[in-house]
């Protein structure tokens, strides 16, 4: 792709089918430039403003899945972005979890004194990367978008400059973030020496055309080091030692941002780089891909058992989540992207999830009163009495993240196990399911402080919980959707079937 | 009862098969339960209210589709079924056979008189609504014919009873309740992944993926090895459920700690899912897998058997000992379905039944002698009969159905069972057959412990029978003397879906069903 400076011709670009990302991109600069310039805004506009261009970006993507269908994927801007079903779900799922991140943030921020148009900025610009991330059909395009939405993440986890907690967060995700993102650099890199490109169709096609002898230990190195990179990124053991960490010092709605945003789009970017680019070395990534994932699997839920915090719990419930979705990447590597597989029900999963997470922190968040600090299990203690039916949202979302039926996650759970046992890795499928029981605890001793313990001695002269309209809001949806895809999932389960067609370049072109 | 039904129903065939009963049974009670969950908390006796007529009104309709169900028939009857998940092949698919036709009797019966006759003391509300949504998902396990429904089905009864026993339980309910869960969820672990790994390796037999159990049993041909893995990972939950030897410990801790309630329906019919399920999809599905494995199964169920019986024979809890007794009751039933023999799955099917009644009435006495006493200990109760004599008559008549005399119901299921079985697996009934000796030991030492003697102090008081107590045990009795008197209506409905059963695992295996008049020698097995 490098091209000497003075034949350089600019590629076309179809400025329409980046619309979504434009809308995020240039809605996100006008909200903080105009901000900036005028004095705070009226309560909740902030939060709206993203909200709508949120759900804007969303409404032009749903327009875009449709054209797909009609017309094909194709790739756009010199080969460089995709512009197919798989792009259209995943900043289908972004801009799910911005927007209900927004309105999860929008009354959290005035409870804590720090109403500001920053935050969204931030979301936004995040959520620009993770857009970038989903629709790259190039390593550095990846890595543009990767450090977008990493960056933006840091700042994010820190943004709370009243309590250490988040100061702290920040700067560790933000020291191992870089180390990640260098990783990540350095397999590019060897991989470009290996196959002579960044662009994931010539990677895919190098295998074949490319004397690969000397070389193939270039790429299998540079192949590592992405799976490290993005194994950090998703959170996968044992590059997960910063997620609970991060997970419990960030602001909550942040959290819920990072565990749905920063999650989807790391995985999507997982799935463009393994199965669209480097399906040739498949037998050599998808042992590490399995290990990795019993690894995340059983770490996730053992390490959850011992834990007193619930922002804490859930970040190692969301470790073990993403040893789920990896499920699907193992499953991937049998057949490629061709064939009904993994990809499609870890997409699922990621959309599911997304939602069930920012659900279950927006109760996190309401339950962890001003100060942000009330998250230990204590606190959740009688919660059922005092404000019954935030418990019954958080026990469903909880159910759901355990796979009881008739609840989305259930599905989710049934997606990926599905894939894993049409590709008879029967193994995985069955420690998966063990340590969703193991999980189940976790989610067990939640539900017993909210449903059986009484509050704690000294809990009435605390701060009354507020559940305010917005995030109120924000749980029912969330519970709504949970709970509509567990009764009938089939149109969730045929969208997602249909992100296996991915772009390929046109012959010739 | 039966009989009378069926007469004033007689005609009423036709007309029912238009109307989704079925569906009805699952969708009525789930209902119930949200209505009753979004009713106001300040009239508790409307709550209650609504309660008891919607689960007497399930009742009614499950007593309405005993009378439509066609005897002398071996298919599935008033069958619905609606594609629900086109994509994976999956459908609401229910039917009703011999073998679930009671099972769902039992549960449409059971929960009405645990409601009436049990008394939660607080949050009536949520405990109400938890009742009714088990009882949706009980129903549902039983009638469901989909693997993905059932297992949907199975999973979400774990819910309902998790909140009953950590809700409305006793001291250590929610140790007991997490254990319960979990116990259950690891089971269930398995079978999902040999569910799905049965429907995409039966995809070449079938022609394509399909969670349907008709479909599946009858066209799925799998190889020995194969299918002994499948029938593995679907045993291990049932086996969880049963429970069976040495995966019963999370039985005696639920039981105890379990509210009433919870307890006369965990036994009554919660047990059951696993014997049912061993019949419905272990052996249906993997006919040639149960029976090579047979030999482990009807070993687990005599030690089941034994041990159950001498572990309850120790007990100093009242309610323990019939958690205990539980074990192997239902050790007796799993000797029977792995006996593979028609008379034996009859009685194991009829002993399922038996077990549900007798031991549903045993708890809901021992939940009456809780309540007037304040304790469960043997060592503290003592000369009951004296003060309480018609408690104790009808204590003695449940305690005698329990221990399986004759002319009560628990002796046609037991007897049924030790005759089929000893046709197949001579040496197991042999041993088995002293578990009926253990049993009487157990409850009748118990008995006299409590009801004999002199009463001391503390049990001076202890209040005679009330009438309306009276009028819910009333059922029972009348089901442990009519089953023990006249079990016929029961058998005609119950054998042809067994002897279906068992012609479906000779035609799959080769397997003959020996006939205990033959005088061809020894019956192999």
């Amino acid at each position: 792709m490098i091209v000497a400076a003075g034949t350089f011709t600019a590629p076309s670009i179809d400025w329409f089918a980046l619309a979504p990302l434009l809308v995020l991109l240039v809605g996100g600069l006008v909200l903080l430039v105009t901000a900036s310039f005028t004095p705070q805004w009226p309560k909740h506009l902030y939060a709206y403003a993203t909200v709508a261009l949120g759900l804007a970006a969303m409404v032009v993507a749903f327009v875009q899945w449709h054209a797909i269908t009609r017309d094909g994927p194709k790739l756009l801007v010199g080969n460089a972005v995709s512009y197919d079903h798989f792009s259209m779900f995943g900043i289908i799922t972004i801009c799910i979890g911005l927007s209900l991140s927004a309105m999860v943030t929008d009354d959290f921020l005035r409870r804590e004194g720090m109403e500001g148009p920053e935050i969204y900025g931030l979301y936004l610009m995040a959520a620009v990367g993770g857009i970038v991330m989903v629709m790259s059909n190039d390593l550095i395009v990846l890595f543009l978008g990767l450090e977008t939405l990493s960056i933006s993440l840091y700042v994010l986890a820190a943004s709370n400059r009243r309590r250490a907690e988040s100061q702290e967060a920040g700067i560790k995700y933000f020291v191992l973030g870089g180390f990640s993102s260098a990783f990540f650099l350095y397999g590019i890199a060897l991989i470009y020496g290996g196959t002579g490109s960044t662009n994931f169709n010539r990677i895919l096609t190098a295998f074949d055309s490319v004397p690969l002898q000397r070389k193939d230990s270039l790429v299998l190195v540079g192949v590592a080091l992405l799976l490290v990179g993005l194994g950090f990124k998703v959170s996968a053991a044992p590059f997960h030692f910063w997620a609970p960490d991060v997970y419990q010092g960030s602001p909550t709605p942040v959290t819920a941002f990072m565990a749905s945003v920063g999650k989807a789009a790391a995985f999507a970017a997982l799935f463009r780089v393994f199965v669209v680019a480097l399906p040739n070395w498949k037998d050599d990534w998808r042992p590490v891909v399995w290990v990795l994932a019993i690894l995340t699997l059983l770490v996730g839920s053992i390490s959850a058992v011992v834990q007193t915090n619930v922002k804490r719990m859930l970040a190692y419930s969301s470790i073990s989540h993403a040893g789920f979705i990896l499920i699907g990447l193992e499953a991937a590597g049998h057949s490629g992207a061709s064939t009904r597989s993994g990809m499609p029900s870890s997409m699922m999963y990621l959309m599911i999830y997304s939602v069930l997470v920012i659900g279950t922190f927006a109760v996190v968040a309401v339950v962890g009163r001003t100060g942000d600090g009330a998250t230990d299990l204590g606190s959740f203690r009688g919660l059922s009495r005092q404000k019954p039916w935030l418990a019954t949202a958080l026990t469903v979302f909880l159910l759901a993240q355990a796979g009881v039926p008739l609840t989305s996650g259930f599905i989710a759970k049934f997606g990926v196990i599905e894939a894993a046992v049409d590709e008879h890795s029967y193994a995985l499928a069955t420690i998966a399911m063990v340590s969703a029981v193991i999980g189940a605890f976790l989610y067990l001793r939640i539900l017993i402080s909210v449903w059986l313990a009484d509050a704690e001695v000294g809990d009435e002269k605390r701060e009354a919980m507020h559940i305010p309209i917005s995030t109120g809001a924000a749980i029912l949806l969330c519970v709504g959707f949970t709970i509509y895809v567990g009764v009938n999932p089939e149109w969730l389960i045929q969208a997602s079937d249909r992100v296996v067609l991915v772009a390929v370049p046109v012959v010739g072109g | 009862m039966i009989v009378a039904v069926s007469a004033v129903l007689g005609q009423a065939e036709v007309a029912t098969s238009r109307f989704p009963i079925l569906s009805a049974l699952i969708l009525v009670p789930a209902l119930g339960a949200l209505i009753v969950a979004t009713m106001s908390k300040r009239r508790p006796e409307w709550v209650k209210l609504t309660a008891v007529l919607f689960s007497v009104f399930v009742g009614a309709i499950s007593v309405w589709m005993l009378a439509s169900f066609k005897t002398g028939s071996s298919d599935f009857q008033m069958v619905s079924k609606h594609e629900w998940i086109h994509t994976w092949g999956i459908s609401w698919h229910l039917g009703v056979d011999g073998i679930s036709l009671f099972l769902v009797v039992l549960t449409g019966v059971l929960f009405p008189l645990a409601i009436i006759g049990a008394d939660p003391h607080h949050d009536e509300k949520p405990y109400l609504a938890w009742l009714l949504l088990l009882e949706a998902g009980v129903m549902g396990s039983f009638l469901s014919l989909d693997l993905f429904l059932f297992f949907v089905f199975f999973e979400i009864v774990l819910v309902p009873m998790y909140f009953l026993i950590g809700g409305w339980g006793y001291d250590k309910r929610i140790y007991a309740a997490t254990k319960f869960f979990l116990y259950t969820m690891i089971g269930s672990a398995f079978m999902l992944v040999g569910i799905i790994a049965t429907v995409f390796l039966a995809r070449g037999a079938v022609g394509h993926v399909t969670f349907d159990l008709v479909e599946l049993a009858t066209k799925s041909n799998f190889a020995a090895s194969t299918g002994r893995w499948l029938f593995f990972a679907f045993a291990i939950a049932f086996a969880v459920k049963v429970p069976m030897f040495p995966l019963h410990t999370w039985l005696p801790d639920a039981h105890t700690q379990a509210p009433t309630a919870g307890s006369v329906v965990l036994a009554g019919v919660m047990l059951k899912l696993g014997t049912y399920g061993f019949l419905r999809f272990g052996i249906y599905l993997f006919p040639q897998a149960a029976r090579n494995s047979r030999a482990i199964f009807l070993t687990l169920a005599v030690i089941g058997i034994l041990y159950g019986a001498i572990a309850a024979t120790m007990q100093k809890d009242l309610k323990r000992l019939v958690a205990y007794s539980s074990i192997a009751h239902l050790g007796f039933i799993v000797l029977g379905i792995f006996a593979l023999t028609s008379q034996s799955i009859t009685g194991g099917v009829l002993q399922m039944i038996n077990h549900g009644v007798s031991t549903g009435a045993l708890f809901l006495l021992v939940g009456m002698i809780y309540e007037r006493r304040h304790t469960r200990e043997i060592s503290a109760l003592k000369g009951l009969q004296k003060v309480a004599p018609v408690f104790a008559a009808v204590f003695t008549i449940v305690m005698l159905s329990s221990i399986g005399v004759p002319g009560l119901n628990g002796f046609v299921g037991e007897f049924l069972v030790l005759i089929g079985s000893f046709l197949t697996a001579r040496w197991w009934t042999v041993v088995a057959a002293s578990g009926v000796i253990l049993a009487a030991l157990y409850l009748l030492w118990a008995y006299q412990r409590v009801f004999h003697g002199e009463p001391d102090e503390d049990n001076k008081s202890f209040a005679e029978l009330h009438w309306k107590e009276g009028m819910v045990l009333l059922p029972f009795i009348a089901a442990i003397v009519f089953a023990g008197v006249y079990p016929k209506p029961m058998l005609d409905r119950i054998q042809p879906s067994v002897k279906a059963l068992i012609s479906h695992v000779s035609d799959k295996t080769g397997y003959v069903d020996p006939q205990p008049a033959s005088k061809t020698g020894e019956a192999q097995p």
